[in-house]
């Protein structure tokens, strides 16, 4: 005998029972929800330590501080010849050259070991081990400063000369010091010495603009920088942004608001999808095969670099730039229209300035997506390695993401390692920065309907 | 000036990209492609050479392997080829004439010293006294036991010599792109091979053949088709692996690295040079002769290679690892430059 009363008991006490395990599903999706974020977080935290642990300190390079003297008993050259009147600039250049090899012929390492011997005379028989203290790129550091400005003849000048990289592992730790000598890289007495001058102000850690102003460098690693390889990338985004982005923007125009909705549109439409979803390094197959074998452009060119990377963004920019003209309300066309606007001054005057700050943010997103690949580069010659800094987008270069490649397989390794952390903090630097001015741009620039 | 330049620069990219497709742009430094192993001598060569001539510029050094490079170099004449092919083993004939189908007549060959190829270990693991024979016995497919071949039944390299650690064969060597490859297979595993009087009996290339032939169950032969450094990293990763480098490259990690006598010899530049370590090889480079007057500097790099300043004793290359040629070695290498002396001809 069931009553209306204990049936409705029997109800709750069933929903009771199950909201608790409704209850309790639900604070397990909760918890595997924050889980699952906090465990993105924590890889994003542990990338982040530990390249900013490994890369930081690489911006500190042992450096010498010393008095270095231009002893004309050794630089014992010419003054820099002028123009004569008369003379051809090519015979001047001539011997602008025949002067330059001169300087460079200069013992250059003995301004150096003698700026050490100031320091300390006791040394003047080790001059040898005293010149393996710096690295070897000074030499011509030095020449160079003579050769801008030769007034330096005579004159005592406090320079900043990088020491060995060796010198600059020893120092910091980077090799276990209480390794026997045959596992050691340096000598035992370069070792002393390296100490006995860090003990001074002779030799300290100090902040090198090396790393950010020098093109990459093999005979004299401590010198290695990433000026090279940050033109190559800037001539490259340039070739980008010049290209991809009015040629985008024009195709998304006319896809958007003139083309007729038919077969063939869709069908453009379509590949234009797919082609933003083609993996990067077709696109530098295509290059190597078209601009470097069929059409002969220069291998490692940033130029082509540029045309093979816009290919790339092209899609992601027309994408982006039909969402944003996709998101103008039509009124604002109708009402253009309606006043006698023509279709084209309607799109020009009014839905693109309207449209701009989704176009820029596209463009800067495609732009900074450009700027962080590498495998198509690899295939065009990007990899090579250039001592210069490139003038021009037709000179060989590295790019940025290359030149991280390029260390990370150094053989130099407790060097390099410190190296290439570095390089990749300026590279997230660079497009972090340009999603933050993508995003800053975004902020200012909308318009809300 | 620099200035100045980048604004150049930009008008130029700027008109550039209008005219795509100007074709054949001139160039005006050398560029070199090729061997991985000279990769590191080549890019130093190239930066003194940089520095020394004000009127030349530095030549641009890639990569992708002794097979990579020439098959650039064998690609045409023309200033989108490149003019100089490194490589860590002397051209083939079949190259040779892949570059003579395609225009490349004038290939002037220029030795620039030698290199040894190591068997390289952590320095926490046991010391390894190798022979060839042990190293091919550990990587064949097939090797004899009681006068029968029986598929390789080794695990542990004290299963093939009692003299050799309690430790699993894991070889990580170089993929066939690297010329150290080659060396290896010739210099170690031919010669190991030979040892065993079943494969003595073998002759040519049925011999080659069959002494080439390596194991392939999981993990004991690893090839590595990049960088020295992934060969590094395995060893990082697996601490029983012994990995074949070049004998520059362990100079440059050793507190990492320990290195295999290999017939009780150690490798050092001295043993290499004297010839009493056994798996060593020489390193060449080759010019474009078509290029040499339309490049800049082209021949002038080639002597400044090989001079005695740059690889000779005590100069730059021979601080960075390579064992310079012989006095009378370069007098020769330095007078067929002088007369461009060209391969295969």
């Amino acid at each position: 005998m069931t009553t209306p009363n204990s049936k409705n008991a029997e109800r709750l006490a069933r929903v009771a029972a199950s909201l608790k395990k409704r209850h309790a599903a639900e604070k397990r999706f909760r918890f595997f929800g924050v889980l699952a974020s906090l465990l993105a977080l924590s890889f994003v935290a542990i990338f982040f330590v530990s390249i900013l642990s490994r890369g930081l300190p690489a911006f500190w390079q042992a450096t010498f501080n010393l008095d270095v003297y231009f002893d004309p008993a050794i630089i014992e050259v010419e003054p820099r010849p002028v123009p004569n009147p008369g003379e051809s600039p090519a015979d001047f250049q001539q011997r602008d050259y025949a002067w330059q090899s001169q300087v460079g012929m200069v013992n250059w390492n003995r301004i150096l070991e003698n700026s050490l011997i100031a320091l300390r005379p006791d040394l003047e028989d080790e001059r040898r081990t005293l010149r393996s203290l710096f690295t070897s790129g000074e030499r011509f550091a030095l020449r160079d400063r003579f050769i801008e400005n030769p007034d330096l003849l005579g004159q005592t000048v406090r320079l900043k000369l990088l020491a060995d990289a060796n010198v600059d592992v020893w120092i910091r730790g980077n090799i276990d010091r209480d390794l026997p000598d045959a596992q050691q890289q340096l000598s035992p007495r370069v070792r002393e010495l390296a100490d006995a001058f860090f003990a001074t102000d002779a030799l300290q850690m100090n902040f090198s603009t090396a790393l950010l102003v020098n093109p990459d460098s093999r005979s004299s690693p401590a010198s290695a920088g990433l000026g090279g390889a940050f033109m190559g990338s800037v001539y490259m985004i340039l070739v980008v942004l010049f290209l991809s982005v009015p040629l985008a923007v024009a195709a998304a125009i006319y896809l958007e608001e003139f083309a007729p909705r038919n077969a063939i549109t869709d069908l453009i439409e379509v590949n234009i999808n797919n082609l933003a979803a083609v993996p990067s390094i077709v696109f530098g197959l295509l290059g190597a095969a078209v601009f470097i074998n069929y059409l002969k452009m220069p291998l490692s060119a940033p130029l082509v670099g540029g045309l093979v990377l816009s290919l790339m963004t092209l899609p992601t920019v027309i994408i982006a730039t039909r969402a944003a003209l996709k998101a103008v309300p039509p009124s604002i066309r109708q009402a253009a229209l309606g006043l006698g606007a023509s279709k084209v001054q309607t799109v020009f005057h009014h839905v693109l300035p309207l449209a701009i700050p989704g176009v820029l943010t596209g463009a800067i997103i495609g732009v900074a997506q450009a700027l962080g690949e590498t495998a198509p580069l690899l295939l065009i010659g990007m990899s090579a390695f250039v001592s210069t800094i490139p003038g021009g987008p037709l000179e060989q270069s590295a790019a940025l993401p290359v030149q991280i490649y390029l260390w990370q397989g150094n053989e130099l390794r407790n060097f390099f390692e410190g190296r290439t952390a570095a390089a990749i903090i300026v590279l997230l630097a660079l497009m972090l920065s340009m999603n933050a001015l993508a995003i800053w741009l975004r902020k200012r620039f909308e318009t809300r309907w | 000036m620099r200035i100045i330049n980048s604004t150049l620069g930009l008008a130029v990219a700027a008109a550039a990209t209008l005219s795509v497709a100007t074709p054949s742009l001139a160039r005006d430094n050398i560029q070199i492609a090729g061997s991985s192993t000279v990769l590191p001598f080549a890019s130093i060569a190239a930066e003194e050479f940089g520095n020394t001539f004000p009127q030349f510029k530095a030549p641009v050094v890639g990569s992708g392997g002794t097979g990579g490079g020439m098959r650039q170099f064998c690609q045409g004449i023309g200033a989108s080829t490149i003019d100089i092919a490194n490589a860590s083993r002397a051209m083939k004939p079949a190259e040779i004439e892949s570059c003579h189908a395609a225009g490349v007549e004038k290939i002037i060959e220029v030795k620039i010293g030698y290199d040894g190829i190591v068997f390289a270990s952590r320095r926490d693991k046991a010391e390894f006294k190798l022979e060839p024979k042990h190293v091919w016995a550990a990587i064949a497919r097939q090797v004899p036991i009681d006068g029968k071949m029986v598929d390789n039944p080794y695990g542990r390299w004290n299963q093939i010599d009692k003299s050799l650690p309690n430790q699993q064969i894991t070889l990580v060597i170089p993929a066939s792109n690297h010329g150290t490859r080659e060396v290896f297979d010739e210099k170690v595993l031919i010669e190991g091979c030979k040892t065993f009087k079943e494969m003595a009996k073998l002759e040519g290339d049925a011999q080659k053949e069959a002494c080439l032939k390596l194991r392939q169950d999981s993990g004991t032969v690893v090839e590595i088709a990049g960088d020295y450094t992934e060969t590094l990293a395995r060893l990082q990763a697996q601490a029983d692996a012994i990995g074949v480098f070049g004998l520059s490259f362990y100079e440059s990690n050793l507190d990492r690295l320990q290195i295999a006598t290999i017939d009780g010899v150690t490798a050092t530049q001295e043993t290499v040079i004297s010839g009493e370590y056994p798996v060593s090889r020489p390193l060449f480079f080759y010019v474009k002769g078509e290029h040499i007057g339309v490049i800049p500097g082209l021949i002038e790099f080639a002597q400044f290679f090989v001079s005695d300043a740059v690889s000779g004793v005590d100069s730059p290359l021979f601080e960075a690892g390579l064992i310079p040629l012989s006095d009378d070695e370069r007098a020769k290498v330095l007078s067929n430059i002088k007369n461009r002396k060209v391969v295969g001809k």
